[in-house]
């Protein structure tokens, strides 16, 4: 780390603050009722249901967890990759990653429909299962995330960074390969059933997480004056510019292989043009919401500071989007049980099942991200995680 | 000449010895099939030699005859709260058309019990679970109710339980928050008898199901499968279910 | 009042809380009645300790082995302790409810478990 960078905790007038707190206990708050009262009620309460089993709560806690991973990937582009233009900002880049995944992973426990066995989850692990794997994997990924903290802000330990860098970038690797696969390894849905999904993934969380990131920064320095350099900016619109393009591509990739493929052309059809909600979503929220205007704002050659603050939001929204597509419509879209046959049930087979999300998932959802919203606020008042000055008078060489 | 009967009779005596030890070796692996194919006593843990299955012939089955259906939620306690779309189902008739010949018939469709089944390599806990005689089955105690089992599973098996269960059947424990799906009437497999859907559809006379041990060459079950061709559900995903089906 | 005066009045107030424990008549008493005659499995004083060991232990046979012996079954239980009015375990003197709300202990069974015998859930025999 620069030696002429001083870092210091968030500032501000304290009722200031606590103002911010207030504010973001709003959505915890009811977030929080939202979780008890779907526990208490079963899951009746929601808009889920034994056809749609996965709704809005996980729409947000994958996009979260996806997006945790990508957010480390500032603070590895400077440990890791030697872009030291990054180093001042790397202690932020490892919060921003563990608050999302922490939100995410709350999510995802407390939408278990048997949440009081908690602890069941956690002690037996299904070896061959993903989604055990994952547990231990994310865990384990936190666990890596606090040592990189530890070896950043402490300047004994400045120099083991390389080593543990590069564990926690193979680990996140990993990991997003993982949750990509999660849904890729499900042959039996054919809007999932693509080993596509893990580098699809791999780019989807390389942009959200590169997007939060920067709208935190941004938010940051904007609470309080904290200068940034345009170069510094220059360079992480350019990196979200690549990784929005990188998703764009595997998007177009994943599409046009399902829309191609005889087996899998009904699907592609469904996704791409008569889905309904599911392909506005797809073109206009994945696509040119979170895709090509974003593209279009970042690769201009001077932009300010809210043009980038306006891309990175709509990299975000469209990420969103992009999850409710994945989730929901990969589970609206009927399993094929008789290929090339026209099926009912009083089960609704072959048919597209409705979903509407209910109050308390969206509830649910939002407290999550309030969770790492509110990770985020405390660990920045009470530690000293940004330099002062991100402009080139104390910071180190572009 | 009492020596000669005395020879006579141990040489008799040693044939009679011999003939009943011969036959008793002979019987006892005879013995020992039927003790397969028969009750397993309580003690006994469920064994691996043997495969549950059924074989469904879907020409015997009639379009809107659901007496299958029905026993199901009679025998396990499944009540409609009337929403279809959160109640749980265990097996329902699927209407089939071919959309290119017109050709129409229906089928039941119930938990496949795979030998490779999804639900089971997903199940973060291990509460869904393969038994050794092949029964997929859901152990209630550690199902988290995560729902990662109903997106895996291709057949559309398992149901989630929305809300409290109450007057569960005693043989069948079910309840709010855990997923479910056809057992096999585990609780009447066990007993020696047969899951409730066969027994309705053979009551009923339409004689559609049968279900036996598909490990076992003399079994009615085994020797239909050898005999007439029949085939699984999405066999290409090489799955490998015991329930087979005739017609499709 | 002083500041550390204050304290030492609010921490005496809190140390002298556990007098509430005291308040015998709110606290629900085990309802032991026993309506079927005849010995449990096992004698009671070890039934008390150790019977969610024996249910833990039995399930997993159960469940994942397919062995059935009746000894552990808590169907068995169900069939036994059920009372003669209820018909169910479970419900306000209920043999486990009653004794699991004295203990505080959270009953989870019969969220799944039938907490009435066979026949009178109606269930086919």
């Amino acid at each position: 780390m620069a030696q002429s960078c001083v870092y210091r905790e968030l500032g501000g007038t304290s009722p200031r603050y606590w103002g911010l707190l207030a504010l973001l206990a709003v959505p915890l708050a009811l977030g929080a009722a939202a979780y008890f009262y779907i526990e208490h009620f079963g899951h009746i309460v929601t808009g889920m249901d034994n056809q749609i089993v996965w709704g809005m709560p996980h729409v947000f806690a994958v996009f979260l967890i996806v997006a945790a991973t990508g957010a480390l990937n500032v603070a590895l582009a400077a440990s890791v990759f030697g872009k030291t233009a990054y180093q001042p900002v790397a202690p932020l880049s490892a919060l921003v990653s563990v608050a999302l995944l922490v939100g995410g992973l709350a999510l995802l426990m407390l939408d278990l429909a048997r949440s009081d066995r908690m602890i069941v989850a956690m002690t037996h692990l299904n070896t061959k299962s993903l989604f055990a794997l994952r547990v231990v994997l994310y865990n384990g990924f936190l666990a890596t995330v606090a040592v990189y903290f530890w070896f950043m802000l402490e300047r004994r330990m400045n120099r083991y960074i390389k080593s543990v860098a590069i564990l926690a970038f193979l680990w996140q690797l990993v990991l997003v390969t993982g949750t990509g696969l999660m849904f890729g390894f499900m042959v039996a849905r054919a809007v999932y059933d693509s080993v596509l999904y893990a580098p699809m993934f791999i780019a989807f969380s390389s942009a959200y997480g590169t997007a939060v990131f920067i709208l935190i920064l941004l938010a940051v320095c904007n609470w309080e004056e904290r200068p940034i350099a345009g170069e510094l900016l220059r360079r992480l619109k350019n990196l979200l510019a690549i990784f929005a393009g990188a998703s764009l591509y595997f998007a177009a990739l994943f599409h046009f292989s399902k829309y191609y493929l005889a087996r899998s052309h009904e699907v592609g059809q469904f996704l791409l043009f008569d889905g309904g909600v599911y392909t506005a979503l797809f073109w206009l929220g994945q696509v040119a919401i979170g895709g090509i205007v974003p593209l279009a704002l970042l690769l201009r050659s001077r932009v300010s500071r809210r043009t980038v603050a306006a891309a990175c939001a709509l990299v975000v929204l469209g990420g969103v989007a992009q999850m409710y597509v994945t989730i929901i419509g990969g589970q609206a879209y009927p399993q094929i049980l008789f290929p090339g046959m026209a099926e009912s049930s009083s089960f609704f087979d072959g048919e597209i099942h409705p979903y509407t999300p209910s109050v308390p998932e969206v509830l649910l959802g939002l407290g999550g991200a309030a969770l790492a919203a509110a990770i985020i606020a405390v660990a920045l008042r009470a530690l000293a995680l940004l330099p002062e000055r991100l402009d080139p008078t104390a910071g180190p060489q572009a | 000449m009492s020596a000669d009967a005395n020879e006579a009779l141990s040489r008799r005596g040693f044939l009679a010895i011999s003939a009943a030890t011969l036959g008793g070796v002979m019987l006892a692996p005879g013995i020992r099939l039927i003790e397969i194919a028969g009750a397993r006593a309580p003690e006994q843990a469920a064994s691996k030699r043997v495969r549950w299955g059924l074989l469904i012939d879907t020409n015997k089955c009639a379009p809107g005859c659901d007496d299958c259906v029905k026993a199901c939620a009679t025998e396990n306690g499944i009540r409609s709260t009337g929403h279809p779309r959160t109640d749980p189902q265990w097996i329902r008739k699927v209407e089939l058309k071919d959309p290119r010949s017109g050709r129409a018939h229906s089928a039941p469709v119930m938990c496949q019990h795979c030998e490779h089944p999804p639900c089971v390599d997903v199940c973060p806990t291990g509460a869904s679970f393969k038994r050794a005689d092949g029964i997929v089955l859901v152990d209630r105690h550690t199902c988290i109710g995560c729902r990662y089992c109903i997106m895996a599973c291709p057949y559309k098996a398992r149901s989630i339980v929305f809300q409290e269960v109450t007057d569960q059947n005693p043989d069948v424990p079910r309840g709010k928050g855990c997923a479910e799906g056809c057992t096999l009437c585990v609780h009447r497999v066990d007993r020696d008898q047969q899951p409730a859907c066969v027994e309705a559809c053979a009551k009923a006379g339409h004689n559609a199901m049968i279900f036996g041990d598909l490990n076992d060459p003399q079994s009615e079950i085994a020797r239909r499968v050898a005999k007439y061709a029949s085939t699984q559900i999405r066999a290409d995903l090489k799955l490998n279910p015991g329930v087979r089906y005739q017609g499709l | 009042m002083p500041p550390h005066g204050l304290l030492r009045f609010f921490a005496c107030l809190l140390l002298a809380l556990p007098a509430l424990a005291f308040a015998a008549e709110r606290t629900p008493k085990p309802f032991i009645v026993i309506d079927k005659p005849g010995q449990c499995v096992e004698a009671a004083e070890i039934m008390r300790r150790e019977h969610p060991d024996m249910l833990k232990h039995q399930r997993d046979r159960t469940m994942r082995e397919g062995i059935r012996t009746r000894k552990y079954s808590l169907k068995e239980c169900v069939e036994c302790h059920a009372g003669a009015k209820t018909a169910s375990v479970i419900g306000e003197k209920g043999f486990c409810q009653s004794c699991h709300d004295y203990a505080s202990v959270r009953l989870d069974c019969f969220g799944c478990h039938a907490s009435k015998p066979k026949l009178a859930s109606g269930a086919k025999p």
